[in-house]
């Protein structure tokens, strides 16, 4: 990907990365697009690759059985979409559902781990920039995991108190 | 601070008790009678103490005779017994198990009832009537007490209808204590022992070799009118300064102290002591520190119907924040553990009344000391509070 | 139906309760939700609903059933009627919402604290609704709507279970269409066929836009959500003092006179149960306090 070293010094994810290491990266980079209804990836499907949003809406899915597809998470311009290109078994857990018309730019996983191995510095700064957007997405799933808006109560009611 | 030296509210057809101050009176004991019969004639329902189920207790009484005459009660930590005395003081004794809430902020009131008919619903204020109530043997911790309720009943956003009209035209003969208990400490809090505001008619009582007579001071016009047709005499200075020193005495025998010195800033702090958790152990959560202290107020309210469903009422009851229901919000109740109830209690008694209030909510009279089962002592964990805390400054 | 309020021996009761409801007649009822219902209440023949502030809710009494706080959920200009949107979560609620037109339904208030009103002036207002707690909120929003060259930007974050739990959903609709209001909305989870976010409600504050030093929060819902959405504000730098809540504590008179709502020195009946947050401190999240 010539010349998107621009390019991707603006995105959000990337903001603040060293202009060798963009370089680097870019090379990994092609822009994506896909239509609603797309599917971008599917649980099981081999995870070669991630995605950072510029325009558009995507839908986490769990398919449950009995319930059908449920969507746990929406992902949306500015987010990065997929990590499971870091570590094995490099597999996606959900499916990835493209609600609107989506722009993104999407990296090849095999490259960047190539990448990251060969400089060490690249990759300490992928993984932290990673683990932020985790531990955000990790809190935000701890919180729904609460259910505050349930309307069981969460111990034996004690009436007339 | 005494909280009869703060804002006080009394009914309104009250006037202050400091412009009608006279000089003090002497009534033999043997007169007292007429005390009693002067108020009958005026209307007065007579309410006072009297033994009954091992306890003195604050019932209607009709004579003299009914009073606890001869009786003391030995009060520590979680005991209670009636004794008999070697003398025949008329109040001789402490306090029991009943305050005047019993009589001011029943246990039970029905709030109002309403039918269901052809013409609609019907709502009935069960709002009583005042009527004429005289309270014999009022002490001043339970001055104080009435004063603190009559603080969060009458002075506050909203007046609680049921207070106002039991409170109003109330006659008081308030007793200054003539011995304290082991668990009193109303010195510590400035309640007492002695008595200077609140009431109709204050008597001390004086005891000894071959006399037996009540100083009596009256706290309002109503008091004096009342005294007027009691047999009585204008007090020497010498009846005067004994009944004085029997008041003195009476301040210096308090089994139990407070240092109430910055104690709201105190619990306020001690909101995560590990002191907590070491009183739980033995709480029982029983509440009868709640039941039994004059100022608690709680209460939860009920609304019931009949099986046809065409009657309802609004009962009120006491309640206690003892309860592991009395915080309950949908989810669950906020004080599950025994630990954050009890400190809800003591923290609300001592330090948060203080920010609703103006006063403490505590008068020293040590009822939850005495009726406590386990016998924990309000006083012994301030004292331990106070004493961590330093500790670790 | 006329409700007869008469004292036992016709005296003039010189302190009238505070505990009698006054009869209201239910006017309409509408279903928003699996569990929830919009109540409409008309007073007495004659009379107008009581003046309300944005925030401040009712005791609502259910003959021979019992009586629930419920915030008051209508536009306060409007007085002919009044509007509460209640869950049914026990026994009380349930009753509540299975009333129909011509019911007649007790009422005590308005009682309680309210949301700011003049502090909003001027500044960008983020108003936080989680849940049921849109109810309360929305008293404000037509506030804001009726006049609303006087803010600046308007956000309103609204997270829901599901978008089967969402309310007003027409009104949310008109509100959305508003170019000069940005609603946000998220849910918990959903099925396929929902096109809005999905995510608790924090997840939406990086993405609104307002000046944190011009910045009024306003914030409803579980004590936990709140907790939450109070920490994504403060790191946006939203200070405390712009800040506020809706607490809820166990109430039974509603006029600081049984003690249950007591959270520390507050009563939640009438010190709130609309806070300023500073002066929560040392209060809110305070284990079993």
């Amino acid at each position: 990907m010539d010349g998107y070293e621009t390019i991707l010094a603006e995105l959000h994810f990337l903001k603040g990365m060293e202009k060798e290491h963009l370089e680097a990266i870019a090379d990994c980079a092609a822009y994506v697009r896909f239509q609603k209804g797309q599917f971008l990836f599917r649980e099981g499907e081999f995870a070669h690759r991630f995605y950072m949003i510029s325009s558009g809406k995507v839908a986490l899915e769990i398919f449950t059985p009995g319930r059908g597809p449920v969507t746990v998470e929406t992902i949306e311009d500015g987010e990065v979409l997929g990590w499971s290109w870091l570590f094995e078994p490099y597999r996606w857990h959900f499916d990835a559902l493209a609600l609107t018309d989506i722009t993104a730019v999407g990296f090849d996983g095999l490259c960047l781990r190539g990448k990251c191995d060969a400089n060490h510095d690249l990759g300490y700064d992928m993984v932290t920039r990673f683990s932020q957007v985790i531990t955000a997405r990790l809190q935000a799933t701890r919180l729904a995991l609460l259910d505050v808006y349930s309307s069981q109560p969460d111990m034996p009611i004690v009436s007339k108190g | 601070m005494s909280v009869l030296e703060t804002t006080m509210t009394k009914p309104a057809n009250r006037k202050p008790s400091s412009a009608t101050r006279t000089t003090n009176s002497v009534i033999q004991a043997a007169d007292l009678q007429h005390l009693f019969d002067a108020l009958k004639k005026r209307g007065f329902q007579i309410l006072g103490p009297h033994r009954r189920d091992g306890a003195i207790m604050y019932d209607e009484i009709h004579s003299v005779s009914d009073l606890p005459v001869g009786w003391t009660d030995e009060q520590e930590a979680g005991t209670y017994r009636l004794k008999r005395r070697d003398d025949m003081a008329l109040f001789g004794y402490n306090v029991g198990p009943d305050s005047w809430k019993k009589h001011l902020h029943p246990p039970v009131v029905r709030l109002w009832h309403a039918t269901k008919g052809e013409d609609g619903v019907q709502l009935i204020d069960d709002t009583p009537q005042p009527t004429k109530r005289a309270f014999i043997g009022v002490r001043a911790c339970e001055l104080n007490a009435i004063a603190i309720q009559d603080r969060v009943f009458l002075g506050d956003k909203f007046v609680d209808s049921q207070y106002a009209t039991r409170r109003e035209g109330v006659f008081i003969v308030a007793v200054n204590c003539g011995q304290a208990g082991a668990t009193c400490f109303c010195a510590s809090m400035g309640t007492g022992p002695r008595a200077d505001k609140g009431f109709d008619l204050n008597l001390t009582e004086v005891l000894d070799t071959g006399r037996h007579y009540f100083l009596v001071e009256a706290g309002s016009p109503e008091g004096i009118a009342v005294l007027a047709e009691v047999p009585h005499i204008t007090a020497s200075p010498e009846q005067a300064e004994t009944a004085n020193r029997v008041v003195t005495e009476t301040t210096l025998q308090m089994g139990r102290k407070l240092d109430t010195l910055g104690l709201k800033e105190l619990l306020y702090a001690n909101v995560d002591s590990p002191q907590w958790e070491q009183i739980a152990q033995r709480c029982l959560t029983c509440g009868n520190c709640t039941m039994v202290c004059p100022t608690c107020f709680c209460t939860t309210v009920e609304d019931v119907t009949d099986l046809s469903g065409q009657t309802a009422e609004r009962v009120r009851k006491w309640d206690s924040c003892f309860t592991l229901g009395f915080s309950y919000i949908h989810g669950g109740s906020v004080r599950v553990s025994p630990r954050s109830r009890y400190r809800q209690w003591m923290t609300h008694k001592l330090a948060s009344w203080q920010d609703q209030f103006d006063t403490s909510g505590c008068v020293g009279c040590g009822r939850c000391i005495t009726w406590c089962p386990v016998g924990i002592d309000i006083t012994e964990e301030a004292s331990k509070m106070r004493q961590e805390t330093s500790s670790e400054a | 139906m006329t409700a007869t309020i008469t004292a036992p021996h016709t005296h003039t009761v010189a302190h009238p309760s505070p505990m009698l409801p006054k009869l209201y007649t239910v006017d309409g009822v509408r279903q928003e939700t699996a569990d929830t219902f919009t109540l409409e209440i008309k007073p007495p023949t004659g009379e107008l609903c009581p003046r309300f502030l944005p925030g401040q809710f009712n005791m609502l009494y259910i003959f021979g059933v019992g009586e629930m706080a419920i915030s008051i959920s209508g536009d306060p200009w409007w007085r002919s009627s009044c509007v509460h949107t209640v869950r049914a979560v026990g026994t009380a609620t349930k009753a509540i919402c299975n009333l129909q037109p011509g019911d007649t339904i007790g009422v005590r208030g308005p009682f309680g604290t309210s949301w700011p009103g003049p502090e909003l002036l001027g500044k960008d207002v983020v108003l936080a609704a989680g849940g049921i707690g849109l109810a309360p909120l929305r008293p404000t929003i037509y506030t804001i709507l009726a006049d609303r060259n006087r803010y600046g930007r308007v956000n309103l974050l609204y997270g829901a279970r599901t978008p089967n739990d969402l309310l007003y959903t027409d009104e949310l609709s008109r509100w959305r269409d508003r170019p000069d209001f940005n609603l946000a909305v998220t849910v918990d989870t959903a099925d396929r066929g929902w096109f809005g976010n999905v995510g608790v409600v924090t997840t939406l504050i990086p993405k609104i836009q307002f000046d944190p030093a011009n910045t009024v929060a306003v914030i409803c819902g579980p004590e936990i959500m709140m907790r939450f959405t109070i920490m994504e504000l403060q790191k946006r730098g939203i200070t405390s003092d712009n800040i506020y809540i809706s607490m809820e504590r166990n109430m039974k008179c509603a006029v600081g006179l049984c003690g249950h709502c007591q959270l520390g020195p507050e009563f939640i009946c009438k010190d709130g149960p609309v806070f300023r947050f500073d002066h929560l401190d040392g209060l809110f999240g305070k284990r079993e306090l």
